[in-house]
């Protein structure tokens, strides 16, 4: 399991050969895996967004990820989970987060994966701030109430 | 004067706005709630519905009552993912 914030722009699909060749292994166990990617839009709410701002609260956001992933790995019974995620400034097209997860069968990892994503966005302490033509604006909540939900049982 | 305990506290995103200042440490009066915290730092300028709390790293509600050296942070709902 690993959680990462990171500070820069990243390639998910080199961090995940990485976390893939030096953790898991090539673990012969694994049958299915789980991939999510966010990333940023050049719009939002029908304007035009230059670029963004993401804050975190540093040491909860870890903490919340950290539980959020030990939670799915019991619940969907995975083999792993990575979860990687931005802050700082960002540019349409960037990577924002990378959810992945393994299992031995399909349906837990795809599962796992929305899961995690689901209570990523209602937990973990993470504010977006867009730039528009009219200056900035702080990002009001979207997701509603999911039965995908880690907590929800 | 009654006792006072010493309590850190962190702003972030639209909340830091609203406070001016991202974080301060204050001395309070001892068995103060979260609410009775925000209302003497605010004087009530946002209604706590849309304010979440966090004490030492963990979401509680407003009715917690504070312990000597907590740390508690203030901030809106997420956005992140």
């Amino acid at each position: 399991m690993k959680i990462e914030i990171i500070n820069e722009k990243f390639d998910p699909w080199e961090s995940l050969v990485e976390y893939k060749r030096n953790e898991l292994q090539n673990n012969p166990k694994i049958g299915a895996s789980s991939v999510f990617l966010g990333t940023m839009r050049d719009f939002n709410d029908d304007d035009d967004i230059d670029s963004m701002e993401l804050e975190h609260y540093p040491g909860m956001t870890e903490k919340y990820l950290n539980d959020i992933v030990t939670k799915a790995i019991k619940k969907f019974n995975i083999i792993d989970g990575l979860v990687i995620h931005r802050v700082g400034l960002l540019f349409p097209t960037d990577p924002i987060v990378l959810v992945a997860t393994w299992s031995e069968h399909r349906d837990n990892a795809f599962n796992a994966t929305r899961g995690i994503m689901e209570s990523l966005k209602t937990q973990a302490p993470f504010w977006k701030k867009e730039s528009t033509d009219n200056g900035f604006r702080w990002v009001k909540p979207t997701t509603k109430e999911s039965t995908e939900n880690i907590n929800e049982t | 004067m009654g006792k006072v305990m010493k309590i850190y506290i962190k702003y972030f995103a639209s909340i830091r706005d609203l406070i001016g200042k991202d974080s301060e440490n204050l001395d309070v009066d001892i068995n103060s709630s979260a609410r009775e915290l925000w209302q003497l730092l605010t004087h009530e300028i946002e209604s706590p519905e849309n304010v979440l709390v966090a004490v030492n790293h963990k979401y509680v509600d407003f009715e917690y009552v504070l312990k000597d050296g907590d740390e508690i942070a203030f901030f809106p709902p997420v956005t992140g993912g």
